[in-house]
């Protein structure tokens, strides 16, 4: 089938081409988080030349908790005016004025970081414009491997890695209509650099039929779903990681004799604080938990069809069960005094480990009925 | 104080983050810290209730969750005896030194080992524990007001008020808008945000007070909460109007249906696993097997099955067919489209003719009959050297790899002066290797050959042991062909015949074709079945789909309380407007909810929008 040949080949090239295209995303958000500690620096000094007012509105912002510091006044201020602000606000909008405390970013997070220098947000904006176009090139990439494949493609370790990332750059760009979640972009920029780049050199295999066990509805489906809560999963893991860093600094912050170097990644500054970070982690965990809950009841109906049991503890079957029962433990943990936070995201970031642990070492070294990474 | 407002309602262990904090009432059955029950002095009693508490509490289920995550791992890393036994024999051979201790601590069990029960078992009855006293707790709260108005809304995370001026009162036209941040706020006299007047006033019935007003108000935004699905009450007093309103009462029963619904799956499956039985039986070309214990190769039976009445049926393969990829360079010779043609028949009726194929199994009687592999079956005849047949079977072969090789014994225990076994090798397409030795370059019959080393001796199968009849057991034998010895391989093509060593006779690989014009057909095929009963299946899928629909309501259904409160002010030219919300677990679009209230609400009673709304909801995400 010539035909089928060239529109894999087609899809090959298109596949690198966003590989290319997601790496020059990642430098673009790289350098834009670069210039985001640059400015996190510049606010720093601002800050310290209104040493003055920032003991006016002590008292005020000894008050608020932090993460609570969206006041009325903060969002619309620019980041490096935020010290003249808070000096003229009322004593009640203290909370707002806990950011001259040094929470100089927590609270206003994205309100911040859109007002402040535009030549910043410039990198972000040349980042997610690439990502798109990778995104393109990506989509185009699989819809020709599936076309040429004849079936949906997802059903060999490349595609379903192609599938996947494909997924993840997808609910971002979605997300990112509604959450700016930009600071996000050079994880997942370079998570889909280096799954979908690494998948392409080491997993790629020759477009051949289905194996007949999969030949199934509920290969559309059941993979599918579990692509699709890869992706959310790994948006929380991203959100988690930068929670931990935030919260370190933070802590780090209301020490005053602590080194400037050990206050941690100085981009943090100008990210939303570690309670609103946690938040919005768990709300992608939760949804990535409810498509992951849909994955496992699927893939046991498709079980009961295919090997006559809907459970047999196959080790896919046992990973997949270690996944749910990990963000089943995280939503407790988020629930359960003395486990909020640090704890309960290094849960989420074990979770996804154990996501990513599951896709490629089970897959290639682990004995099992779900052999179908179509490597030999 | 957030905590305190927040009280214990849904009910939840007392180190829930939402869980009675320390010196608030706890209600009836939830632990609370009054530091006397911990104590050891209450004796046997206290201790139960210590330990019963400390088993119920999230942190241990926290615990367990994650030790149940960590207790699955080992069943992915050493072989199973449930889902991969040849692993475990296999594990055995290769590491005989570490696999009895392994075997010791129920490492091939792991599912089934007194560890791995003990943590989802304590799991259990903590959840239960747990969810009991929950669920009475929330059948009463479904069946309770929204509580009281709280004194100072203003305490609340989400706050907004405004200034309602009454038409035709001095300075009527100002109306202000603000939102506070939680906890900072010194009570509920926040000044209002007031802007110079070219705004529309709000209206006023004519010859209406503002008490008359205020309690209005509060009418129209009891309507509009409960059109919105908030339960609703009136808290009326001292001059103040209030409506009391909650809303998503699913979320917390969603939460008690998905942990119910954990529980029926766990039930489901161990009452299942007792009256389940799984059988394999490979079937040839031709020939029938009839459901009975008998007739089974191997079979499982859960505790309660009672073997002796199995649904009698049986089942002939009359045919089993195929496809194999030509087009394809990269898969030529890939089967697909497996396809096992059987008559089925019940005692006294007519057989009716149905199909097994992958991933659609053949449902008969309350069994699932599945199709997990195929083979070829050659058949063999062996005559003495008088030619008398002593022996004449198909005998099933197993694949060995994706071109068919295959591995096959045949046991001649009868008729001849001494006991034989052979072991062969079936070739569907013979190839020579370059080392000299056959393999199969294509699995279809197109040149197929059949290779036999020949043993004579003890088959060890007199003493009544029962022996599969895949091994040979060559302890007791001698090799009379084959290498290590002096005497070539029996080397046989379909519809040959070839003499046995020391003249013992003769051994025929008979063609089940003979008249055929090429090898397609010459070789009979079997398929290996596997006969599945559990009618607890269904069951498990309905408490797991329960589960998930409790668990989307659970987490997605927003469970809020919203107070609106009016207060005249004094003068008697306006009515102080108040709107709080607190969310009950977590809810991102509270704030949001809030302001959309407070512009619903001030629209109806005709106060203009307020242009410069500065509010976002300080611990929620940043919108872009």
């Amino acid at each position: 089938m010539p035909t089928a040949l060239t529109l894999d080949d087609a899809s090959v090239l298109l596949i690198w081409t966003a590989v290319v295209l997601y790496a020059l995303s990642f430098i673009a958000y790289a350098v834009d988080l670069g210039a985001r500690s640059a400015a996190a620096t510049d606010a720093k000094d601002a800050a310290g030349r209104g040493e003055q007012a920032r003991e006016l509105v002590g008292a005020g912002a000894a008050a608020g908790g932090a993460g609570a510091g969206a006041g009325a006044g903060s969002v619309s201020v620019e980041f490096g005016d935020r010290v003249t602000a808070t000096a003229v606000a009322p004593p009640s909008r203290g909370a707002g004025a806990g950011s001259a405390a040094g929470r100089a970013a927590t609270g206003a997070g994205s309100g911040a970081g859109e007002a402040s220098t535009p030549k910043r947000m410039v990198m972000a904006r040349i980042g997610t414009t690439l990502m798109v176009l990778a995104f393109l090139f990506h989509l185009g990439g699989t819809i020709t491997r599936g076309i040429a494949a004849e079936r949906v493609p997802w059903s060999n370790m490349y595609e379903f890695a192609m599938t996947g990332t494909l997924m993840i750059v997808l609910v971002y760009l979605v997300v990112l209509i509604r959450y700016d979640l930009r600071y996000l972009g050079v994880l997942i920029a370079g998570l889909a650099l280096v799954l979908l780049g690494g998948s392409a050199v080491t997993f790629y295999v020759e477009v051949v039929p289905l194996a007949q066990p999969l030949r199934s509805v509920w290969l559309v489906i059941h993979v599918f779903v579990a692509t699709l809560s890869t992706a959310f999963f790994a948006l929380a893991f991203g959100l988690s990681v930068l929670q931990l860093l935030q919260a370190r600094r933070e802590r780090l912050e209301t020490q005053p004799d602590a080194k400037p170097l050990a206050r941690g990644l100085r981009f943090l500054r100008t990210l939303p604080g570690a309670d609103a970070l946690e938040s919005l982690a768990y709300r992608f965990a939760i949804i990535g938990f409810a498509f992951w809950t849909f994955t496992l009841i699927a893939g046991s109906i498709w079980a009961q069809d295919a090997w006559g049991r809907y459970w047999g503890f196959d080790t896919k079957e046992v990973w997949t069960f270690v996944i749910w029962v990990l963000y089943a433990g995280y939503i407790h943990a988020r629930a359960t005094r003395g486990w909020r936070g640090n704890r309960s995201a290094w849960l989420s970031i074990i979770g996804f480990s154990a996501v990513i642990f599951n896709f490629t070492i089970v897959n290639m070294f682990f004995k099992g009925l779900h052999a179908y990474s179509g490597l030999t | 104080m957030e905590q305190q407002a927040r009280s214990t309602d849904p009910m939840r262990p007392a180190d829930h983050i939402d869980g009675a904090s320390g010196g608030s009432a706890a209600p009836e059955g939830t632990v609370s810290k009054d530091g006397g029950v911990a104590s050891p002095a209450l004796g046997f009693v206290g201790w139960m209730r210590w330990g019963w508490r400390q088993l119920t509490s999230m942190r241990t289920a926290l615990i367990l969750l994650l030790l149940l995550a960590i207790a699955a791992i080992p069943g992915s890393l050493v072989p199973q005896r449930s889902a991969d036994p040849n692993g475990v024999v296999e594990y055995y051979s290769n590491y005989p030194e570490l696999a009895p201790f392994l075997d010791s601590i129920s490492m091939f069990d792991v599912y089934a080992s007194p560890w791995f029960s003990a943590i989802y078992i304590l799991l259990f009855i903590s959840l239960i524990g747990c969810v009991l006293p929950r669920t009475k707790h929330h059948w009463q709260a479904l069946r309770s007001q929204p509580p009281r108005t709280p004194a100072r809304l203003a305490r609340l995370a989400d706050f907004r008020t405004r200034e309602w001026r009454l038409a035709g009162a001095a300075g009527s036209e100002a109306v202000g808008s603000e939102a506070a941040a939680g906890g900072t706020a010194g009570g509920d006299t926040l000044p209002g945000e007031t802007l110079p007047g070219d705004t529309l006033p709000g209206d006023a019935l004519p010859g209406e007070d503002a008490a008359a007003a205020a309690s209005r108000a509060i009418d129209l935004a009891q309507k509009q909460l409960r059109s919105s699905g908030y339960r609703v009450a009136r808290y009326d007093s001292r001059g103040t109007f209030s409506v009391s309103a909650e809303r998503g009462y699913l979320r917390e029963s969603g939460n008690l249906v998905f942990h119910a619904g954990l529980v029926g799956v766990l039930v489901a499956v161990g009452i299942g696993g007792g009256l389940a039985y799984t059988g394999q039986r490979v079937v040839i070309e031709g020939t029938s097997f009839t459901n009975t214990l008998l007739d089974y190769s191997s079979f499982n039976p859960g505790r309660f099955v009672d073997t002796d009445n199995l649904p009698l049926y049986s089942l002939t393969l009359d045919e089993f067919t195929l496809d194999y990829e030509v087009e394809n360079q990269h898969a030529i010779g890939m089967a697909t489209n497996f396809v096992a043609h059987v008559s089925t028949q019940h005692p006294g009726e007519e057989p009716k003719r149905e199909v097994v194929q992958v991933n659609k199994p053949l449902k008969i009687d309350g069994n699932n009959i599945y199709l997990l592999g195929n083979g070829y079956a050659p058949t063999i005849t062996v005559r003495d050297a008088a030619g008398e047949v002593v022996f004449h079977d198909d005998v099933a072969f197993l694949p060995q790899d994706d071109n068919m090789t295959s591995l096959g014994i045949v046991k001649v225990a009868n008729g001849l002066p001494v006991q034989l076994g052979l072991v062969g090798f079936f070739y569907p397409t013979v190839a020579e290797l370059e080392s000299g030795a056959l393999t199969s370059s294509f699995p279809a019959l197109v040149s197929p050959r059949l290779t036999l080393d020949v043993y004579e001796g003890d088959l060890g199968i007199d003493d009544g042991v029962p022996r599969s009849v895949y091994a040979l057991d060559t302890s007791e034998m001698t090799k009379l062909t084959g290498r290590t010895t002096d005497v070539a391989s029996l080397q046989i093509d379909p519809g040959q015949t070839v003499d046995l060593p020391n003249g013992l006779g003769t051994i025929t690989f008979e063609n089940a074709q003979p008249m055929g014009e090429n090898y397609l057909k010459s070789v009979k095929r079997f398929v290996s079945l596997q006969v599945h009963h559990d009618d607890s299946a269904t069951w498990v899928l309905v408490f797991a789909l329960l589960s998930l629909a409790g668990l989307l309501t659970a987490l997605f259904v927003p469970r809020r309380r919203m107070w609106v409160k009016a207060t005249p002010d004094a003068s008697g030219t306006g009515v102080r407007l108040e709107y709080a919300a607190l969310a009950r677990g977590d809810d991102p679009t509270l704030a949001a909810a809030v302001e959309a209230l407070e512009r619903s609400h001030g629209a109806s009673l005709g106060i203009p929008a307020d242009a410069a709304e500065p509010t976002t909801d300080a611990a929620g995400p940043t919108t872009k």
